[in-house]
């Protein structure tokens, strides 16, 4: 399997906004955001990589960098070995049509004064792709493989004439329209209605068959990752603390963190409650994070050694990687 | 005393619109048993979040109880005077909802906000007794006491959902009504919260009815489970049974298109179409439209709830003529 992606130490600092006051008693020691940590990674070529972790992991912040949203602190992504941190302008444009993004807020991520038709086409007409004649063809036989059906109606709708799951739709097509290869899918399902998600999860599914896609699945919740995605990496406060495929972290989970996780997530059965208490209290603050391996304040394992220095991801089984003293 | 701490007995609920009518709740018939966990459970728009305002008179005009009975302990709530429903609300009965951050004050310290709950109730309170108490609360809750006194913003969002539920049980009520109490909280705090509400159910004997879309949820907690479908209880039966024999195609879709971490599912049950539109709802059965069994009757009557094997009740013409297998 070719890699895609290639990440290396990758690190994004958000600086506080202090008073001037504050600036002024701080000296040069500014306070700042760890929101990705120095993370080192790779997506691989037709795979669903999973990215979970509870709010403030940094896994939005992850999908973000891979596309250059935002600039990096530090670290280096390459794509198909090409520096995407050190990349011109216009070569980042230029291969923008080929990475897409669709976020978790349908109707925040649609212009409501842009009809389906036009919003769908829009990537076209930026990246100057089809011409205007073939560009309607296009728009409507992708409108019918996302299931926006009768698309001749709808392609002339506005996004407040449709329901919560056709905006999705809408979303990926407009993601799809370009032909990419890769697709960063921030939460796309956290907003929608259950019956809704599984049509949208099926539908992705589908997607990535017929346009031979990659995914990075941005998610908080382990059953849909585990649903959909072939390999998964588990972030805390801004480091990946465990990564292995599918079978290997659901089966042997090994960093207590995603033990944690996987132990809290409700079950649909009730005859699989949970009995063990969960962990206490919730993920600290990433302006100052605890010292050494960043969940040691709330792990049962800790030893003083945890305080010490970060713990390196090492590898416990084949392609499975986990960020604790104990492995 | 009746075992029922509450009973709701066809209640219909209308929103005027300039359009029409919405009948957000339709012939709603369901009991909370002392010291049960019911699960309310169905999508956007079903009618849940409404049948739980609605048991504290909380609906907002101009919507409106239009038929029905909300019973506590006997007792009509819909006919109650407004100075009675002021009494029900927070000392028998407490509402959690969704967001904390928007149902707690900013400018007030958390303190201030316990004593004006309990002056609310109880006017002559002495201010220490007051705050002993609020103290009380918050330790039966993991909160240490300290926190009393500092302000929402500055605590963590599972600790503000749980001043929340501390605020709702400061005047001892006997019945909590949870709408969405855990959609703005992270898993591992979720799954905390499940476990606090378990405890206090013990604790205090409360009656608990947990409003929610999130089937995981109500799997870990509820005794019983209703799942209502355009204004209407489609299935209500005990929670085991309705998780493993759902009868009616609505629930067995709902249950079947959740993801479930403990299963390795090639492929999610998928229902098509839209819950409709409430102003015009489809004839006979709601969810024909939708429905994968639907048959000709299902266009043209409405199936009644009736009753199968364990105590489970379906609204499906499907278990009409024959007895709903186990």
């Amino acid at each position: 399997m070719s890699v895609l992606f290639n990440v290396e130490s990758l690190t994004k600092e958000f600086p506080v906004h202090t008073s001037l006051v504050d600036m002024l008693f701080a000296g040069r020691h500014r306070p700042v955001v760890h929101a990705v940590d120095d993370i080192s990674f790779e997506v691989r070529k037709g795979e669903v990589l999973g990215l979970a972790g509870e709010s403030g992991s940094g896994k939005s912040t992850t999908g973000r960098l891979l596309l250059r949203l935002i600039d990096p602190t530090g670290g280096r992504i390459s794509y198909h070995g090409e520096d995407m941190v050190r990349i011109s302008r216009r070569r980042l444009e230029a291969l923008r049509a080929r990475l897409q993004i669709v976020f978790q807020d349908p109707n925040s991520s649609l212009s409501p004064r842009m009809s389906v038709g036009q919003a769908i086409g829009h990537p076209l007409k930026i990246h100057g792709l089809a011409a205007a004649a073939g560009r309607k063809e296009r728009i409507l036989d992708l409108m019918e493989k996302v299931g926006l059906t009768p698309a001749e109606f709808l392609y002339r709708k506005y996004p407040h004439q449709l329901s919560g799951g056709q905006c999705q739709r809408v979303v990926l097509a407009r993601a799809l329209v370009t032909n990419p290869e890769f697709i960063v899918a921030d939460e796309p399902i956290a907003m929608a209605d259950v019956s809704v998600r599984a049509l949208i999860l099926e539908l992705m599914k589908q997607l990535k068959a017929e346009f031979d896609l990659t995914y990075l699945f941005i998610t908080h919740d382990l059953a849909t990752a585990k649903y959909l995605c072939d390999r998964i990496a588990i972030m805390y406060l801004g480091r990946i603390v465990e990564v292995g495929s599918r079978d290997e972290l659901f089966s042997r989970p090994h960093h207590p963190y995603t033990r944690a996780l996987l132990e809290a997530v409700p079950v649909p059965d009730p005859d699989k409650r949970r009995t063990a208490e969960v962990v206490r209290g919730e993920i600290p603050s990433a302006i100052e994070p605890p010292a050494g391996c960043h969940f040691h304040p709330r792990c049962k394992f800790a030893m003083p050694r945890c305080r010490e220095g970060r713990p390196p991801l090492k590898e416990v089984a084949p392609d499975h990687f986990s960020a604790c003293l104990l492995d | 005393m009746s075992e029922h701490v509450l009973e709701i007995k066809n209640l219909t609920i209308d929103y005027p619109i300039s359009i029409g009518t919405v009948r957000a709740v339709e012939d709603v018939s369901i009991s909370l048993r002392r010291g049960e966990v019911l699960g309310l459970v169905g999508e956007s728009g079903c009618g849940k979040s409404t049948l739980g305002l609605s048991i504290l008179k909380l609906v907002r005009p101009p919507g409106r109880i239009s038929g029905g009975q909300i019973l506590y302990h006997g007792r009509d709530v819909a006919a109650m005077p407004d100075k009675e429903i002021l009494k029900l609300r927070g000392q028998n009965i407490a509402m959690v909802f969704q967001n904390p951050l928007t149902s707690l004050n900013p400018l007030f310290r958390l303190d201030r906000q316990f004593l004006e709950t309990i002056r609310q109730h109880d006017p002559g309170v002495k201010k220490e007794d007051a705050i002993s108490r609020a103290e009380k609360v918050l330790e039966s809750l993991g909160i240490e006491k300290k926190r009393l006194f500092e302000y929402p913003h500055q605590l963590s969002g599972g600790m503000r959902q749980r001043i929340m539920i501390g605020l709702g049980l400061i005047m001892d009520p006997d019945v909590v009504i949870a709408d969405e109490p855990t959609t703005s909280l992270d898993v591992i705090v979720e799954a905390g919260f499940i476990d606090l509400l378990n405890r206090l159910r013990d604790q205090f004997s409360l009656s608990i009815i947990l409003i929610t879309h999130n089937l995981g949820l109500v799997a870990e907690i509820a005794d019983r489970v209703a799942v209502m479908y355009a204004g209407r209880i489609v299935e209500v039966g005990k929670a085991d049974r309705i998780y493993h024999h759902p009868l009616h195609p609505y629930t067995q879709g709902l249950i079947g298109c959740v993801p479930n971490i403990k299963l390795d599912q090639e492929e999610l049950v998928t229902m098509g179409g839209n819950p409709p539109d409430l102003v015009n709802p489809p004839h006979g059965c709601r969810f024909h439209p939708r429905c994968p069994r639907a048959m000709d009757i299902c266009r043209r009557q409405a199936p009644p709830l009736k009753t199968h094997a364990g105590g489970q009740r379906a609204a499906c013409w499907l278990y009409e003529n024959k007895e709903a297998s186990a």
